[in-house]
């Protein structure tokens, strides 16, 4: 009989082979000793498709150890079916811990959101990257962006900033806010909404961000300036809720989703981070 | 004070070649190369594009350069801009350590901020020099963020003044110069070339492909610019005429040299080099 013990042991300890967690390991440090440059790697393959959080998986597997203790989320939740097939497989590979808490991991993989609940030192954050170029969208030549941060040159995304806050008075970047890390490279910070961007400034935590299909790994050593690219007369926002409250927890410091209720059409705001939602519900007592 | 002005720019010893040069064309002396014929190598099939070219530009001048098609004068344009890499030569500009570095040497990031700094450029072809599906106060903004504004308030000013200034109405700023006529696309051009003050404007052949009407307009507006804002200029074009009309100081390049440089009305009335006669003729 097949125990699972034995279909751990049909794959190398975190899946990845040993060489190849070598490199992976190889290019974090490269990429955390030049924040915000992103470092190419040989992205491999996983049973999970690409685009489906492979780099912030290979990222995850190639850094985890025995004491690790692993939380992964999709838009904010624990619970979504590609949070719980990225923590399964983890899990089968590595029989590390697994938590939804997010003070309890060492090792957080996100995909959208980073946790409302402020990381330590202890802990690392692996955010999922679909598009690590920052300047894809206003020059679509590789070789070109590569000069661009070579020169730091980024004019070309002034521009787009201005062309938004002449039409519509504000900017359009959303989700993906693009940041200065550290004064010298424009990053992509994935598609975290601007309300968890400034998260990332002066942070005490490592942040790490996989790219799986276009091959990149880049990084936020602890400690580093992260800072939204705005114009003196039109500071950086983030997203306003008009203090509106969690209708679960009634928390109103957090980001909130939207939901519509289909029967009465009444709208109703929920936390994004479910984790931090019941975590609060169980401090009032109210599970 | 000094009696003699220092020029705005120098150029000394400027060589271009297209090719991988051989040993019969690299030793180019000012006698005829018997494997040349005229700029090119007869033996590796190098051409030299700009050979030995030296002159100065003064503060406020307007300089000719004026040239049969092929004689190089887009070359040399592109090369002052730093958007070719020159083979040898030298550089220096009145701005930049007191014009004592030959700035050809320096770095990109150098060459990007006087770039950025202190040159204008207005390309024979707007389409090269503008964004065409930007607004048009937003290819001036380009030039504006290079040159590091970062106030959109204090840059949209500036972007109403330029538009104003090359008679564009300002309710059409926001619209992209893809909407524009010719000769609109090139005022939009000239108004980012001048939005960060430039000392030094170089201009290609901008009235290329323009109504004579419409050249007359465009030309007018550069003796205007020229006239309020004190603005060094380098003109390149192949019609004399249009040399003639803006021009101080010309220089006549042939085959990559420089065969005649004088004032222009001298150059016109009185031309000394047999390819200058034949230039001034032809267009009488
Ligand atoms: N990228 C290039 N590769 C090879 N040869 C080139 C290149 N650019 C220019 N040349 C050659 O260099 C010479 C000078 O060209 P240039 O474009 O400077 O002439 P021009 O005086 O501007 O001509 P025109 O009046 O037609 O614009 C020509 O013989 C041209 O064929
Ligand atoms: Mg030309
Ligand atoms: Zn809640």
């Amino acid at each position: 009989m097949k125990t699972a013990q034995e279909h751990n042991q049909s794959y190398n300890y975190a899946f990845l082979d040993e060489p190849s967690k070598r490199e992976i390991r190889r290019k974090t440090l490269k990429a955390v000793a030049i924040p915000g440059y992103q470092v190419p790697f040989a992205s491999r393959e996983l049973p999970i498709a690409r685009g489906w959080g492979t780099g912030g998986l290979q990222l995850t597997l190639s850094l985890i150890g025995d004491d690790d203790c692993v939380k992964v989320i999709d838009q904010g939740s624990d619970d979504s079916v590609n949070a719980v097939s990225i923590r399964n497989l983890v899990q089968e590979t590595t029989n590390v811990s697994v938590t939804t808490q997010t003070e309890a991991a060492t090792i957080i993989q996100s995909r959208h959101r980073i946790p409302e609940v402020p990381l330590t030192p202890e802990q690392v954050l692996v955010l999922q990257v679909p598009k690590p170029e920052p300047l894809r969208n206003v020059e679509s030549s590789e070789k070109r962006t590569r000069i661009q941060h070579g020169e730091k040159n980024y004019n070309a995304m002034w521009l787009e900033l201005y062309e938004d806050i002449v039409k519509w008075d504000h900017a359009l970047f959303d989700a993906d806010y693009p940041v200065m890390v550290h004064g010298r490279y424009l990053m992509a910070p994935s598609p975290i909404p601007r309300w968890d961007t400034p998260k990332l400034h002066q942070s005490s935590f490592l942040t790490l961000l996989g790219a799986g299909r276009e091959k990149k790994i880049y990084a936020v050593p602890p400690y580093t300036d992260v800072e939204p690219l705005q114009f003196d007369d039109y500071p950086f926002q983030v997203e306003s809720f008009n203090s509106k409250a969690c209708t679960r927890c009634g928390s109103t410091d957090v980001f909130l989703e939207e939901n519509t209720d289909e029967t009465n059409g009444e709208v109703h705001y929920q936390c994004s981070d479910t984790a931090y939602c019941n975590k609060v519900l169980d401090e009032k007592g109210g599970r | 004070m000094s009696l003699v002005e220092s020029p705005l720019l120098s150029i000394r010893n400027f060589y271009k070649k297209y090719g991988d040069g051989c040993l019969f064309c690299t030793t180019d002396s000012e006698s005829e190369n018997p494997y040349m014929d005229g700029n090119r190598c007869l033996e590796c099939g190098t051409v030299w594009a700009c050979r030995n070219l030296n002159f100065d530009l003064y503060q406020g001048e307007i300089l000719g350069i004026v040239g049969e098609s092929g004689s190089g004068k887009s070359t040399l344009v592109k090369s002052l801009f730093f958007n070719e890499e020159p083979t040898y030569g030298e550089m220096y500009l009145a701005s930049y350590r007191d014009g004592e570095q030959n700035v050809f040497d320096c770095s990109h990031q150098t060459k990007r901020y006087l770039q950025n700094h202190e040159l204008g450029m207005v390309d024979q072809n707007p389409y090269h020099g503008l964004r065409m599906d930007y607004s048009s106060g937003g290819n001036i903004a380009e030039k504006l963020i290079a040159a590091d504004y970062s106030h959109v308030g204090q840059m949209v000013e500036r972007a109403e003044e330029l538009l104003e200034k090359v008679e564009i109405p300002v309710a059409r700023m926001n619209e992209p110069p893809r909407k524009f006529s010719g000769g609109m696309q090139q005022r939009v051009q000239i108004s980012k070339a001048l939005a960060n003050r430039p000392p030094l404007l170089l201009l290609g052949e901008i009235t290329t492909g323009l109504d004579l009407s419409v050249q007359a307009r465009v030309l007018d507006l550069i003796r205007t610019i020229q006239q309020e804002l004190k603005v060094s200029m380098i003109v390149i074009s192949h019609d004399l005429g249009v040399i003639r009309m803006l021009t101080d100081r010309t220089l006549v390049l042939n085959q990559g040299r420089i065969v005649e440089n004088g004032l222009t009305d001298q150059i016109m009335e009185d031309p000394q080099h047999a390819y200058t006669q034949l230039l001034v003729h032809s267009l009488l």
